[in-house]
């Protein structure tokens, strides 16, 4: 399976940490599986003009077009302006309509208070949803006062972080089983 | 209707079009040479016009997977090889072209047809054309608009006098050669929702309608607000010919159907558009309510009939050679759709 770690933001340093994290913790738990961080503070990405994914270049291929080629994402999101930064809203610009189709998305959000701790409810998932993700449905809220140095200090948040992968791994695991079936079913 | 050079006594017509696309043949995963593919199409023309077929299109798309760019240039060989047959763009990427050099193309390849050409006029829906021909995608709407106005008038005025944004202007101008009789038929390329159907209508032009799959039922509302547009204009609409379009694939049985187009459309969904055709919704596809053409001989007469209750068209254009169908395929798709399905469809259209 091939996993894509999403930092969805180009400044601060919260999801970035987070995102580290989630990779760790995949590498350690599942070395079968194959992980990729794509932290998009360490690519020149383009805007969204109408092109296909594939038919840009450099850094904004490279990041669409691994994305595409997973079969599941967690997707870290800092909020900005009580919303998903520009910078994740345009990875969705870039890609096609149903992009998500047959891939498991699941969220990591990070945020300096809890003031706003439903914005991944009510902006990204909804997003998620409309490109076909499945989803899972929960996800890990992380706020300031859980890091303390570029470190995740707090134990709750880490078992959280646990069960978000678990939870992505088994449902990817699962949704591969319900294609499998249909397959055998459709013969075609 | 015969002004655009329909009878439609003679029951609902019959087309094939390609978009021109050059892709592997996914089963074999090799991919057949522009030439030879350009050939096919010839060929595969000559064979439609023998199967009684009345309609061969030849669209252009300006990018990667894409060998008709010059779609004109192969519509002209398409005339001097065939005799009978329409011959139509599926469709002209206006936008990108001064309509004064279209219309001289096509005025060219109804001379060279002896009165058989039509222009289907469209804005594309890839953006290819648009960054190598030097278009900026800002205007997409309007430079659309003011164009199909400039052919339309082309083809309706001896002398064009015309002035606009996007073209220098013109005075007095004769556009040469003109077509065989006077005019030829020039159509509006749309896709499936209703805002373009409407600026169809508003323009009282006939209308290609692209009805690539889900609920044939949903495109009624394009319909529709066409011919509602077209009244409110001003003009009849029962006597504006409208076409609708789609990908299509028969055989025997319906699992030969399935298991014959799937690859290719998979295959093709993948390379144009960066995602796969979804499984679960083919498996829908052969219900007689879905506008997605593939089943067996009856399923398939059934869905035109369908949608000829629901749509009243004068004309079904179908696109059998998407995604690297091997040259068999498509005879075999012709062979069924002359003996078959065009009779079937004449027997219950035609007065």
């Amino acid at each position: 399976m091939k996993i894509v770690a999403l930092a969805g933001s180009i400044i601060g340093s919260k999801t970035k940490t987070a995102m580290i994290k989630v990779r760790e913790m995949i590498e350690n738990k599942y070395p079968e599986h194959e992980v990729t961080l794509l932290d998009l503070a360490d690519y020149t990405l383009d805007f969204s003009d109408g092109r296909n994914y594939f038919e840009y270049d450099g850094d904004t291929k490279y990041v669409t077009e691994t994305i595409m080629g997973a079969d599941a994402i967690i997707i870290g999101t800092p909020t900005f302006q009580a919303s998903i930064p520009a910078t994740l809203k345009n990875i969705f610009d870039l890609l096609p309509v149903s992009a998500f189709r047959d891939k498991v998305v699941s969220v990591v959000v990070t945020a300096g208070t809890a003031k706003h701790y439903l914005m991944a409810e009510q902006q990204l998932k909804p997003i998620l949803s409309y490109m076909k993700a499945h989803i899972v449905p929960s996800y890990v809220f992380i706020e300031e006062k859980d890091f303390l140095r570029k470190e995740i200090v707090n134990d709750d948040v880490l078992f959280r972080l646990e069960r978000l992968i678990e939870d992505t791994v088994l449902t990817s695991e699962a949704y591969e089983i319900i294609r499998a079936q249909k397959d055998e079913e459709y013969d075609f | 209707m015969e002004k655009y050079r329909i009878n439609p006594s003679n029951g609902m017509e019959f087309g094939l079009y390609s978009l021109g696309d050059h892709i592997e043949n996914p089963l074999t995963g090799e991919r057949i040479s522009a030439q030879q593919r350009i050939k096919e199409l010839i060929e595969a023309s000559k064979l439609a016009e023998e199967a009684g077929i009345a309609v061969f299109g030849v669209g252009e798309s300006h990018q990667t997977y894409f060998t008709t760019q010059a779609h004109s240039v192969v519509l002209g060989a398409i005339a001097q090889a065939t005799s009978k047959i329409k011959i139509s763009s599926s469709a002209t990427v206006l936008s990108v072209s001064d309509p004064v050099r279209v219309y001289e193309d096509f005025a060219t390849i109804d001379l060279i047809s002896d009165g058989r050409a039509e222009i289907v006029a469209g804005r594309g829906s890839r953006v290819g054309a648009y960054h190598l021909l030097g278009v900026d995608l800002q205007d997409y709407e309007e430079i659309f608009e003011e164009k199909l106005e400039l052919l339309k008038k082309i083809n309706e005025e001896k002398y064009v006098t015309w002035q606009g944004e996007f073209r220098p202007p013109l005075k007095n101008a004769e556009i040469l050669p003109q077509p065989l009789n006077g005019q030829l038929p020039i159509w509006r390329a749309v896709g499936g929702p209703p805002a373009s159907a409407i600026k169809a209508g508003y323009m009282g032009i006939p209308m290609m309608l692209t009805t690539l799959g889900g609920p044939a039922i949903n495109f009624k509302h394009s319909v529709d607000a066409y011919r509602e547009a077209a009244e409110s204009s001003g003009f009849d609409s029962k006597t504006l010919p409208i076409a609708t379009t789609s990908l299509f694939y028969v055989a025997d049985t319906t699992k030969e159907a399935l298991q014959g187009m799937y690859p290719h459309i998979n295959g093709g969904f993948q390379a144009i558009r960066g995602g796969g055709y979804p499984k679960q919704q083919f498996a829908q596809a052969p219900d007689t309510r879905d506008a997605l053409m593939v089943g067996s001989t009856q399923q398939i007469i059934e869905k035109i009939l369908y949608q000829y209750e629901l749509f009243g068209m004068q004309r079904f254009m179908a696109q059998i050679d998407f995604g690297g169908v091997p040259f068999e395929k498509i005879m075999k798709n012709i062979e069924v759709i002359g003996n078959d399905i065009i009779p079937a469809i004449k027997k219950y259209t035609a007065n």
